[in-house]
């Protein structure tokens, strides 16, 4: 028996848990392409749910349906209980907040200004800008360290202090439950570090629920508390790093033989990939993983 | 350098305002107006500004308030509500396909509603209202049939220009057979109307205009909001809350109606659609669609450029299309290049 089953049913057995996060038994497609079938997901509450995968196993798809994104063709997602697709739009977005990959700063607008945008589910025609909302985007930016920053214009910035913008944005939601679809992605490993590191706080300091799609193994094995591994639209396995981070499990789910570690700095499994030598010829179709678009 | 307030109320109700845009609203409104008591007083029989103002206000003389009332209100009325309505109508176009090309002329929308025009004028040799309710379906129906074909799980802005410029060239072909079809009287009629003029504007084409514009307009305003958080993509503005389908659905519908209007009461005015919400962005430099500033930009304009086409070539001798187009094609060239040094294009 893999590492992935046993860790598979012992989730099972906790079911009677009711999350305010989970998809059940859900089929995703675009059109026709069918990207995942009858796949059920919890996200455990206080969590740092980290999803990891392949290209194309569909963890941003699984992302999108969460967040409501994308409407599952069959089975659906509950948050706190109902069926997300037929909550009031505004109710969602004070529960559940989504960073989406790619997002477009509108030209010559200020960090505060965009920040300020995050505010708009909690607002309303007469209700445009309280100083609930002016509070809440100030103490949003000085979480993410863009405070000093606030009145000049997003197009200026690096490419790390503009994902900082945006999360402040998605701070300033207030939701206790945040999705972010490939934070780190286009940062340099400094960046990538220093995005995680402020995923980490904001979970372990204000207790909201995080869901990430990472690409870096070893990020999300350090920094999940929870950690979804899927491959082809299937839940390979899932649970704590530490118990599900396997050798084996990495070659079931990526088809790369490697070694699993301590990581010398927190203890979390590190991965690291077999030699070239040691990993023969095709075992792995690198260059068809490293080909495949996300 | 910040310039956005919120007004509060104690009951908890609140107003953002940006000051820099409340400005321009105000000065793009005196201007609109101001232009407009000019215009009114140019012509054949000059009246003096404080005149037309005094019989505006019904303490005029009677010959002086048949030309006033009469004459030359509703034409100025008919020029403000159809720069009005493009202007609003350009910058709902522009900012759904977030893209300054987005405008109503670029699309073929004034082309379809030329070609409805056409087919009254050629076909039935119909009457100016019939010519109107044609213009207004030739609108709605290539507005309709544009956004079928670009829709594809959502309008997006360069598949929504591209298709649009094709439905352009086509209806451009329909209108040109339409036009040799006509007899010699017919194709003068055809011609003057396909430049778009305000001349002989009387209280018939104000009323249904303006009734349009008070139900659309505040109906539009109402939404902008969700429209300003779709400038930063629909994932993101979906997950703020914004029914993103239903803002942009309701939107389209209102911005091809605004634009139809106008044309089927003055004729395709070309470039006011395109120019008016740009030369409003610029002077409120603030982000949003700027859906007000380029209402008011869009009357002044065009006010402005009836003026100058009757100053310019004496009463009645240049429709006011030849302006804005020769204004709007300049403001084009000057964008294209602009965009092209700054490498978006």
């Amino acid at each position: 028996m893999s590492a992935g089953a046993g860790t598979r049913s012992g989730l099972n057995n906790q079911r009677s848990i009711v999350n305010r996060l989970s998809a059940e038994n859900v089929t995703l497609a675009y059109d026709q392409r069918v990207i995942a079938e009858k796949l059920s997901v919890e996200i455990p509450d206080n969590s740092f749910t980290v999803i990891v995968g392949p290209n194309a196993c569909g963890k941003s798809t699984l992302l999108r349906a969460l967040s409501r994104m994308l409407k599952p063709s069959q089975g659906r997602v509950l948050l706190d209980g109902e069926v997300i697709q037929s909550m009031p739009a505004k109710q969602v977005a004070r529960t559940l907040g989504l960073l989406p990959q790619s997002s477009i700063a509108p030209d010559g607008i200020t960090v505060a200004d965009l920040v300020g945008r995050g505010r708009y589910p909690h607002q309303g025609l007469l209700r445009q800008w309280s100083t609930e909302d002016e509070r809440v985007v100030q103490e949003s930016m000085a979480q993410t360290g863009v405070a000093e920053l606030a009145d000049r214009y997003v197009d200026e910035l690096s490419g790390g202090q503009r994902q900082r913008v945006w999360i402040a944005m998605a701070l300033a939601q207030q939701t206790p439950l945040l999705l972010l679809d490939e934070p780190t992605t286009y940062l340099d490993i400094q960046h990538q570090i220093d995005v995680l590191d402020l995923c980490a706080e904001l979970h372990e300091e204000q207790g909201r629920t995080l869901v990430a799609v990472l690409h870096d193994l070893n990020h999300a094995a350090r920094y999940a508390t929870h950690l979804i591994a899927l491959r082809g639209g299937e839940v390979i396995a899932e649970g704590a790093p530490n118990d599900i981070v396997t050798s084996e499990l990495v070659e079931e789910v990526f088809g790369l033989r490697c070694q699993v570690i301590d990581d010398p700095e927190t203890g979390t499994p590190l991965v690291v990939p077999a030699a070239r030598k040691a990993r023969g010829r095709g075992a792995a179709e690198p260059e068809k993983v490293a080909a495949e678009a996300s | 350098m910040k310039t956005n307030r919120a007004v509060r109320s104690p009951g908890g109700l609140s107003v953002r305002l940006d000051v820099r845009t409340l400005v321009v609203v105000v000065l793009l409104l005196v201007a609109a107006l101001a232009a407009s008591v000019v215009l009114i007083g140019t012509g054949d029989f000059e009246i003096p500004a404080a005149d037309v103002l005094r019989t505006l206000f019904g303490e005029g003389n009677a010959s002086q308030e048949f030309i006033v009332n009469e004459l030359r209100l509703p034409r100025v009325l008919v020029g403000l509500l159809v720069g009005a309505s493009l202007g609003l109508g350009g910058a709902l176009f522009q900012a759904i396909s977030r893209n300054p090309l987005g405008s109503p002329d670029v699309l073929g929308l004034g082309q379809g509603a030329t070609a409805g025009a056409l087919t009254m004028i050629v076909l039935f040799s119909g009457g100016a209202t019939q010519v109107t309710l044609g213009a207004l379906m030739g609108g709605l129906v290539t507005g309709l049939g544009i956004y079928l074909l670009a829709w594809k799980q959502g309008v997006h802005g360069y598949r929504l220009v591209l298709v649009g410029i094709g439905m352009s060239a086509i209806v451009t072909a329909i209108n040109g057979y339409l036009l040799t079809r006509a007899d010699i009287v017919d194709a003068a009629r055809a011609v003057v109307w396909m430049t778009g003029s305000l001349d002989g504007r009387d209280w018939n084409q104000v009323w249904p205009l303006l009734a349009l514009c008070a139900v659309l307009v505040p109906l539009v305003l109402a939404n902008g909001r969700g429209l300003r958080m779709m400038e930063m993509g629909d994932d993101i503005s979906y997950a703020l809350g914004v029914r993103v389908e239903r803002v942009r659905m309701l939107l389209l519908v209102a911005a091809v109606l605004l634009t139809a209007a106008a044309t089927a009461a003055a004729g395709p005015v070309s470039f006011v659609a395109l120019t008016a919400p740009q030369l409003a962005r610029r002077l409120t430099r603030s982000p949003g669609p700027n859906l007000l500033p380029s209402l008011c930009m869009g009357a002044a304009l065009l006010v402005t450029a009836d003026w100058i086409s009757q100053r310019a070539f004496g009463a009645d001798q240049l429709p006011v299309g030849v302006v804005t187009g020769v204004l709007g094609g300049v403001y084009l060239l000057w964008l294209l290049v602009t965009e092209r040094k700054a490498g978006r294009i």
